[in-house]
C-alpha cells in the first residue's frame, strides 16, 4: 500500500525509541535475540526479571493497537517445516553472532559499531539468498 | 524502577514493530527480494529506529544510567568466525520465514500456530547453540 512507508517510518522510531529508553535508564543494549537467549541458556539470569519485563512488554502492546492497524494477518507460511528449520537457523545464528536485527542492526549502526555493520550485511546477504533460492528457484515459500 | 522502564522499552519496541507491519512476514520477505515486487518499508522502519537510537548513544558519554550502573562499553571490534557465520545462518533463516527474533514475540498474541512454532524452534535453537558452538571449536579453532 502506499502508506506503508509513513507506517514504517512511525513504527521505527517507535523501535528506536524503545532502545533509547532500555540503554538510558536500564543501561542496556536492546536486543531482541540476546534478551531472550540470556534466559534461555542462562547466561543472563541475573537479570531475568528485566528481561522478563521487557519481553511481557513487547508481547503485551501489540494487543491494544490492533483498531489501529489495518490488518494483523502475518502471511507465515503453512508449512512447518519450514518455519522449524527457520527458527532453529534463527536461534543458533543470533547466538553464534551474539545479535539479531535490533541488537546488531538497531543499536549497532547506530553507535557505528563495525560488528554491527558487518553483521547486517551478512544477514542481509544471507536472507536475499535465501528468498531468491527458496521463493524463485525453488518455489516453497 | 528497573522493571517498569524495560517493559516501556519493551512495549515500545512491539507497538512498533507492529505499526511498522515487521510482523508481516510478506513485508520482510518483499524487501529481501530484490527480484521480485520489491517492498521498500523495511528500510523505512531501519532508518526511523536508527534515528533516537543514534541521538540516546549521544547522550551515554560522561553520564550514567538513570537506575545506576555503567553504560555497556563498547565490544572488541572483532571480526571473526561466529559473527559471520552467526549472521548467515540467522538471515537465512531470517528470509525463510521472513521473522527475526523481536518481531516473532511481538506477533505471539495475533499471528497463529505457526509464530508459536517459530518460537519453540528458535528458543531451542537459542538453547543449542553453545553446544553446537563448542563442536565447532575443536572441529574449526576460531583463530
Amino acid at each position: 500500500m502506499q502508506e506503508d512507508w509513513i507506517w514504517g517510518l512511525i513504527g521505527g522510531l517507535l523501535i528506536g525509541s524503545g532502545g533509547a529508553v532500555y540503554l538510558l535508564a536500564n543501561g542496556r543494549i536492546m536486543g531482541a535475540s540476546g534478551i531472550l537467549g540470556g534466559l534461555v541458556d542462562r547466561s543472563g539470569w541475573d537479570s531475568w526479571k528485566e528481561r522478563a519485563a521487557f519481553l511481557a512488554g513487547v508481547f503485551l502492546l501489540p494487543i491494544p493497537l490492533y483498531p489501529l492497524y489495518r490488518a494483523v494477518d502475518t502471511h507465515i507460511t503453512s508449512n512447518f517445516a519450514v518455519i522449524v528449520a527457520a527458527g532453529l537457523l534463527v536461534g543458533i545464528g543470533t547466538r553464534f553472532a551474539n545479535g539479531c536485527t535490533s541488537g546488531h542492526g538497531v543499536c549497532g549502526i547506530s553507535r557505528f559499531s563495525l560488528r554491527g555493520i558487518v553483521a547486517t550485511v551478512f544477514y542481509i546477504g544471507a536472507g536475499g539468498i535465501a528468498v531468491i533460492l527458496f521463493r524463485h528457484l525453488l518455489g516453497i515459500v | 524502577m528497573r522493571l517498569i522502564y524495560a517493559f516501556i522499552a519493551g512495549g515500545l519496541f512491539g507497538a512498533g514493530l507492529f505499526i511498522s507491519g515487521m510482523t508481516d512476514t510478506a513485508k520482510v520477505q518483499g524487501w529481501l527480494d530484490v527480484f521480485g515486487d520489491w517492498d521498500p518499508t523495511l528500510a523505512f522502519v531501519m532508518g526511523g529506529a536508527i534515528i533516537p537510537m543514534a541521538i540516546a548513544w549521544a547522550f551515554v558519554p560522561g553520564r550514567k544510567p538513570l537506575v545506576g550502573g555503567d553504560f555497556p562499553t563498547p565490544p572488541e571490534p572483532k571480526i571473526g568466525r561466529d559473527l559471520v557465520l552467526g549472521s548467515v545462518l540467522f538471515g537465512f533463516g531470517w528470509g525463510l520465514a521472513g521473522l527475526c527474533p523481536g518481531p516473532s514475540i511481538a506477533s505471539l498474541s495475533y499471528g497463529g500456530p505457526g509464530h508459536w512454532v517459530f518460537v519453540a524452534a528458535m528458543l531451542a535453537g537459542m538453547y543449542l547453540a553453545p553446544m553446537l558452538r563448542l563442536r565447532l571449536d575443536r572441529a574449526l579453532p576460531a583463530e
